[in-house]
């Protein structure tokens, strides 16, 4: 009989952790249903399932345990990450690629479960954002009136893709009228006047951003992640970017415009937190943190992309081994020495 | 109590399953029909047998001496017959065997003449090799001989002497029971220690858990109006650990590569101070102990055993369940299943559960590592047990040292946290044994090496030496022919006197190197021979003898001086 101490077990698993997570999605799934529309939910089916197809599919050609590994969850969690930062009505097939690159190529050709160097799910958007950098653009307009089987039929490339449909992201639009402004436009002006701005930030995006912070501190309060990479990358944001927006409030947004727009919290609690490939040690996640806020907002606003979060965590990707090597905490007893 | 308590980073909190066993007091165990003590009972030298088969012992007589200073002697926990001095299967997971003295009890468990001792006129010396004498170790389940523990250092002041009360592991109850009951014993274990080691604070830990046996230590302490502090720690795993506890009372941290004692601090365990009494005071050596039967069993209880009882047959005290299929010893954290049930118990025995799978469910298989680091969260010595993981599992040992693995207690917070259920005190158990396999193999080489390299030495520099004696002796002895030469002569050949001289000095020394090493293999064939002259009668020898000496008187003197046949 091998049973090696301890003998009692926290009731803890893989898969509770990736439902726990999840669940902390659905607060931003809600919003993003309600005031962007239901076809997300449409997206998340058909990223969840392919996403389920490829896993089982690299599981055989791995020779691994199927039922033991398509339970983890963890599938599930990369094709909800991509259904969230895709647009919503991008053609089935755009997701599916996303989805199929990200299990295939950035999760079992680098060995499965907590092997991939970087995170499944925004290489999947990296690689569908270069590929296809129209598609990937085409965000739906503000107001827009779509029954769900409407929407269905557009995803699935029955009805066809009318310019109506889509419209900037409050992030686009504030790039393109500072670009194309002479320079007497001004940032809040912009933000107080167009139908695409709510409160603070985009018009509905502001509530799903927010629904995103309200799962991310209830999974911070289950313990499921640390306060230092959301909090250094919010930090970061809002350091830079309140830095600029102080120094000239006409051409920067202030940072709760990006805090609540794009992907920053999505990214801040979700997508930097990914444990396999962010880093892990105290210090190492905030550096992680704040590196990956910061170059959001640099890509976001100077860079050639609307967003940049998915860069952003991809490039601390590669510098997470090191990070994590460079900043290996003290240990019991060793705390005076160096 | 007003104390301002530190706290150790990570800790679990198990279920503490302790409600089980801690309700009925102590119990005596009943004399087994048969009593197996190991020898070696704890860390350092084993003891040496002092009795054998046949031979009668009284309980409390020594039957295993203490060997070296670490090391501490073991008596026969009953008076009966020595069946046997044999090896038998052992309390440690490798299931390997160890010398044990087999005794059937008489019945009558007839003490030896016990002696109280007055400490307080012995020397501090005394009082540590009688400690030693009586078998007193570590019964937190270290073992380690405590007279080995009670010499302050002498460049650090003794700050604190802490009194480990925790009892953190889930399911035991022993040391609660012991200060619930004897806590007065306790206590005057303790001033021994304290006596010895001249500590300026005395602070005795226990877990908020054990308020009957916190308010019974404090009710002692003021009874014999002792200065110690009685202070209740927050319950979680693992507070009892010696290092946690002096981390949580002093705010000390003392890291692997050090001893308490060095930061002026030094940690017994109550049932260690209790032991020490009842050989100070009432002279009678570690015959027995403390155990919490408990588990999957009908009657969870504290018993008072002997050490050398079978398990099984103590276990059946607390009507297990049929179902049981093995037993823990230990705790469900730092335990094991012992290999054999019939394996005795031994100092180190604190507690055995009763197993079965519905108590503690087979695992879950192993899942990959998400690096969730929910292990470096739960690590009571903030090690990166993932990272561990990783180079233990590429077997990287060099790395796993610079991750500290060499810090790990093994308490098992990690594995007990994992999602994915890897069992990670496993994989440190398995690097630090191979780590230590490599150090052998390594140090055992470095000896060979270092062997052959001075024997080498050594044969040059003799070679070396005899070429410079027989040079030596062969040009004394060049003179002397001269000389001889010479007076034979006499002044009519003064050209021949100089003639020897000339003889080459090297070439002589040469030759007498052959002769001397033909001389010296003679010996050693002659020696190595038996010889016919052997085994003679003492008219032989006589004749012998007479021809011997004919011989000689008619042979030449040998060429050389004696002395240079001989290197």
């Amino acid at each position: 009989m091998f049973a090696p101490a301890p003998f009692l077990l926290k009731d803890a698993s893989v898969s509770q952790v990736m439902t726990q997570v999840c669940l902390a999605l659905l607060p931003g799934i809600a919003a993003y249903a309600w005031l962007i529309g239901p076809a997300v939910l449409v997206q998340i089916v058909i990223a969840s399932l392919t996403a389920l197809l490829a896993e089982a599919a690299m599981l055989k050609v791995r020779g691994k345990p199927q039922a033991m590994f398509l339970s983890d969850g963890s599938a599930v969690v990369t094709a909800w990450l991509i259904a969230l930062a895709f647009p919503p009505l991008a053609p089935w097939w755009l997701v599916a690629t996303g989805t199929v690159f990200a299990i295939v190529v950035a999760k079992h050709l680098y060995g499965g479960l907590g092997q991939n160097p970087f995170n499944p799910a925004m290489i999947g958007f990296a690689v569908c954002i270069v590929s296809f950098p129209a598609l990937m653009s085409q965000w739906p307009s503000v107001g827009l009136q779509l029954s769900l089987v409407e929407q269905i039929d557009v995803i699935l490339g029955l009805a066809p893709r009318v310019d109506a449909l889509t419209g900037a992201t409050p992030l686009d639009a504030l790039k393109t009228a500072l670009k194309l402004g002479d320079g007497s436009i001004d940032v809040a002006h912009l933000l107080a006047n167009q139908d695409i701005y709510g409160n603070f930030a985009g018009r509905g995006w502001e509530w799903v951003a927010a629904g995103y912070l309200l799962g991310g501190l209830w999974m911070w309060q289950r313990k499921l992640i640390t306060w230092h990479v959301p909090a250094a990358f919010i930090g970061a944001m809002v350091l830079v970017s309140g830095g600029l927006w102080l120094v000239n409030p006409g051409q920067f947004a202030n940072p709760l415009f990006h805090l609540f727009s794009g992907g920053a919290m999505l990214g801040a609690f979700f997508i930097a937190t990914d444990p396999v490939s962010g880093c892990t040690t105290p210090r190492g996640k905030l550096i992680f943190g704040a590196g990956a806020g910061l170059l959001t907002y640099i890509i976001r606003v100077f860079g050639g992309y609307p967003d940049g979060v998915a860069f952003a965590v991809l490039l601390m990707n590669l510098c997470a081994p090191l990070i994590d090597l460079l900043t290996q905490p003290p240990i019991f007893g060793m705390k005076d020495k160096t | 109590m007003l104390m301002n308590l530190f706290k150790f980073k990570g800790g679990v909190k198990p279920p503490s399953n302790k409600a089980q066993s801690n309700h009925l007091p102590i119990a005596l165990a009943p004399l087994p029909s048969r009593l197996v003590v190991p020898l070696h009972q704890s860390i350092g030298g084993t003891p040496r047998p002092v009795v054998s088969a046949g031979d009668t012992v009284l309980k409390g007589q020594l039957i295993g001496e203490a060997d070296g200073w670490i090391s501490a002697a073991v008596h026969a926990p009953t008076s009966g017959t020595v069946v046997a001095v044999a090896m038998h299967v052992q309390p440690h997971p490798s299931g390997l065997d160890a010398l044990c003295v087999v005794i059937e009890p008489d019945g009558r468990d007839e003490w030896i003449a016990r002696a109280p001792l007055d400490y307080r006129s012995l020397t501090p010396e005394e009082v540590r090799e009688h400690l030693r004498q009586a078998g007193v170790v570590g019964l937190g389940g270290a073992v380690f001989p405590t007279h080995g523990k009670l010499t302050p250092a002498k460049t650090v002041p003794m700050d604190e002497l802490v009194i480990n009360g925790a009892e953190c592991e889930p399911f035991i109850t022993c040391d609660d029971l012991l200060m619930r009951e004897r806590a007065e014993e306790v206590v005057r274990g303790i001033a021994i220690f304290r006596d010895l080691l001249q500590p300026k604070k005395v602070l005795i830990g226990i877990e908020d858990n054990k308020p009957e046996a916190a308010a019974a230590m404090r009710a002692a302490v003021d009874a014999l109006n002792e200065p110690f502090s009685v202070v209740q720690v927050p319950t979680l795993y693992p507070a009892g650990g010696a290092k946690q506890l002096i981390r949580v009372l002093t705010g000390k941290e003392v890291p692997a590569s050090k001893r308490s004692t060095d930061l002026g601090v030094q940690c017994f365990n109550v049932a260690t101070a209790y032991t020490a009494w009842r050989a100070i005071a009432h002279g009678e050596p570690v015959v027995s102990r403390l155990v919490t039967l408990t588990g999957n069993v009908h009657e969870p209880r504290n018993y008072e055993v002997l050490i050398g009882t079978p398990m099984d047959e103590l276990l059946q005290l607390a009507h297990p369940h049929p179902d049981t299929d093995g037993i823990v010893m230990g705790g469900p954290m730092m335990g094991f299943l012992v290999p054999d049930m019939h394996v005795p118990v031994v100092k180190a025995t604190n507690c055995l559960i009763a197993h079965d799978d519905r108590l503690f469910p087979p695992k879950p298989p192993e899942m990959p590592c998400i690096r969730c680091g929910a292990c470096a969260e739960a690590c009571p010595h903030e090690l990166q047990p993932f990272e561990m993981y990783w180079f233990a599992r590429a077997k990287n040992f060099g790395k796993t040292q610079e991750y500290h693995i060499f810090d790990c207690i093994e308490c098992g917070c990690c594995s007990y946290v994992c999602p994915s259920r890897i069992p990670l005190v496993q994989y440190f158990r398995f690097a630090k044994s191979e780590i230590w396999a490599r150090e052998r193999e390594k140090n055992a080489a470095d000896g060979a090496k270092a062997r052959f390299e001075f024997k080498q030495e050594r044969d040059e520099r003799e070679k070396a030496e005899k070429a410079e004696k027989l040079a030596k002796a062969a040009a004394a002895q060049a003179a002397r022919k001269a000389a001889e030469a010479a007076a034979t002569a006499g002044e009519a050949a003064p050209v021949a006197a100089a003639a020897p001289v000339a003889v080459d000095p090297e070439k002589e020394a040469k030759k007498a190197a052959i002769e001397a090493a033909m001389a010296r293999a003679k010996a050693q064939r002659e020696a190595a021979q038996p010889k016919n002259t052997e085994a003679v009668t003492f008219e032989q020898a006589h004749e012998m003898a007479e021809i011997d000496a004919r011989r000689e008187a008619v042979a030449p003197a040998s060429p050389l001086p004696p002395d240079a046949t001989l290197p």
